[in-house]
């Protein structure tokens, strides 16, 4: 995966600091602004998704670990969010720390076990964990099984602000995206990112230079699953469901699309491609497995003719990193 | 009625049986994974896809053609397999310079594009398939009564894994194969013309997929969505095994197929995970696989 990421491979100077700041104004803008146009549940539906899909390319991106099982944390994360709201009454904030907390536990686990191999071998073990988790979830009686946890309730947030509110809701989507994204951009940007990027490089090296290369990926590992949990618990909050679909294999594929299509190493693609991928399913929905079959041609396209993704090429186009 | 641990014998052997059968498809499947994987690097995702597909040509052609099951035994996995072929040689020989992990990628793109497909034309029921009237009717063993298809499965999938370690361990052409794997520059520096040994070598890794699905249609019904859930438990039996060998992919999917078997005996819950909890034990053991080396 090394070679799509090179955009993001040189440090950070001034310019290019100056470049991703005026983008991530040009983006928080259009999400802030974009209500007045377009349906917010979609919105917020988006920008969920479009943190799963940063926190998947943070593996990815810059660790160069490719899981096809991210759908176990942002599953596990959305049910018991729901679970944790609905019936144990939790308020919405305490909801989702109890799911991204449940994701970190479990990508703890999860990559104890899967960074004992690379490559190909880590995108086949973290699908077949994440299957797992999918069979537990189906039979464990907490998840309702086919039915899932429906009408799971918004509640008030620290107490004051009324999340039924669709602007309140709004507002706090927003403001766990937008956290999210800085902190993964913080990441990335620090000492600790730039040894995660020296092992994608070339890791027999960073073993040479005497970082610990397996206590750097399972901290990685365990940050990804986190935030994918974080957006999975704030999903179940505002869709106020939590079903199956969330922990399925297809899942875990969707999010690779989602950052593939914008550009894996890239900071902007993965939110490109979410909002582009969710677009896709809501205006296509009524085609049916059309979707699915969509989907696969644009893996095709994008691995074939399209490697470095929309947000990728642009950047090279402009020659600046994004 | 005798009984082991309160389970009587005849549901033991039947599950052991159901067992066997899901190994042999197993084996089939990841020997067929692991032949590709050790000439072209990458691991086929579409594996499942193209199992289905071979499941489907045999239902169409005898829907449609009137073309019975040994016909279609034959039929479909050259079809399928030469549909491989011309995946590789359109698509997938681009990648070989790539990154391995963009082969995955783009195979399981094919694997949706496939089952959209399917879904579409064929609904997401399953289709029955008849036995074919010299297989039906059963043998009675004394301790259990066995389905003569069943049989017939598990016999014919062990010959042709054995046949296939044969060809590929000790014969010629499996030299080569096995020294293309090691070293591709240098056999073709010999003459041997390594790229289309590669597209043969896809397309036979294919036709195994298909000769499986054509094998489980009369067992399974046949559905669009059958290869997705059974490839991410092929996946996990092929980390158990490790794909350094040939042989060990065999053993180790009859082997798995049996442990599930049993788990549905003893402790039903956990049959559908137990595969999944092997291998984590696995990897935290042994991470190269029971049969894999190092590195």
């Amino acid at each position: 995966m090394a070679g799509a990421a090179h955009s993001a491979t040189a440090p950070v100077t001034g310019d290019a600091f100056r470049t991703q700041a005026v983008a991530f104004v040009v983006m928080a803008a259009a999400f802030a602004l974009a209500p007045a146009v377009v349906y917010p549940v979609f919105l917020m539906k988006a920008m969920c998704f479009a943190l799963f899909a940063c926190a998947f390319n943070l593996l990815v991106g810059y660790v160069g670990l490719l899981s096809f099982g991210h759908a176990m944390f942002f599953g596990m994360a959305s049910y018991v969010s729901a679970h944790a709201a609905k019936v144990w009454g939790l308020p919405p904030e305490l909801a989702i720390l109890a799911g991204t907390a449940t994701s970190a536990a479990l990508g703890m686990v999860a990559g104890a076990i899967a960074i004992r191999r690379q490559g190909i071998y880590f995108a086949m073990i973290t699908l077949a964990l994440s299957q797992m988790v999918y069979f537990f979830c189906l039979q464990a009686p907490f998840t309702g099984g086919e039915d899932g946890i429906q009408a799971v309730p918004q509640g008030m947030l620290f107490g004051v602000f009324d999340l039924k509110n669709t602007a309140v809701l709004y507002a706090t989507v927003l403001a766990v995206f937008l956290g999210g994204f800085l902190f993964i951009y913080r990441i990335i940007h620090s000492p600790f990112g730039q040894v995660l990027k020296a092992i994608r490089e070339n890791e027999p090296r960073a073993v040479s230079l005497g970082y610990s290369v397996d206590h750097y990926k399972l901290i990685a590992f365990v940050l990804s699953a986190s935030l994918a949990g974080l957006a999975g618990a704030t999903k179940a909050i505002v869709v106020q469901l939590a079903s199956l679909t969330d922990v399925h294999w297809s899942m875990s594929g969707e999010v690779v699309l989602m950052s593939l299509l914008g550009g894996l190493g890239t900071i902007f693609g993965p939110v490109l491609g979410a909002v582009t991928i969710i677009a896709m399913q809501n205006y296509l929905a009524q085609l049916g497995s059309w979707v699915t079959i969509v989907q696969g041609v644009i893996f095709v396209v994008c691995v074939l003719a399209f490697r470095r993704g929309i947000v990728g090429e642009f950047a090279r186009l402009i020659k600046k990193q994004l | 009625m005798f009984e082991l641990l309160g389970i009587p014998l005849q549901a033991l052997f039947g599950q052991l049986l159901i067992g066997l059968i899901n190994g042999a498809f197993y084996a089939l499947l990841s020997l067929g994974l692991a032949v590709i994987f050790g000439l072209l690097n990458i691991i086929n995702f579409c594996h499942g896809a193209l199992y289905m597909m071979g499941a489907f040509v045999a239902w169409l052609a005898l829907q449609h053609l009137g073309i019975g099951y040994w016909a279609a035994l034959v039929i479909a996995p050259l079809a399928v397999g030469a549909f491989g072929i011309v995946l590789e040689r359109t698509m997938l020989h681009r990648l070989y310079k790539l990154d391995h992990l963009y082969g995955l990628l783009l195979t399981f793109g094919f694997a949706l594009i496939l089952e959209g497909v399917f879904r579409n034309e064929f609904g997401a029921s399953g289709l029955p398939y008849v036995i074919p009237d010299s297989l039906t009717g059963a043998s009675n063993l004394g301790f259990m009564v066995l389905p003569n298809y069943r049989a017939w499965v598990i016999v014919f999938s062990l010959a042709v894994c054995l046949g296939t370690w044969y060809v590929i361990e000790r014969t010629k052409l499996g030299a080569y194969l096995r020294a293309a794997t090691e070293n591709p520059t240098l056999v073709q520096a010999f003459g041997i013309n390594v790229p289309r040994m590669i597209t043969l070598t896809y397309g036979f890794g294919v036709a195994l997929a298909a000769l499986a699905g054509v094998l489980a249609a009369p067992i399974y019904q046949v559905s669009p969505l059958m290869g997705s859930n059974l490839i991410i438990v092929v996946f996990a039996v092929v980390v158990i095994g490790g794909m350094g060998s040939i042989m060990g992919s065999i053993v180790t999917g009859f082997m798995l197929g049996l442990v599930e078997g049993l788990t549905k005996v003893f402790y039903p819950e956990a049959s559908a995970t137990v595969i999944f909890v092997i291998m984590a034990i696995v990897l935290l053991i042994r991470p190269q696989g029971l049969f894999g080396r190092r590195g």
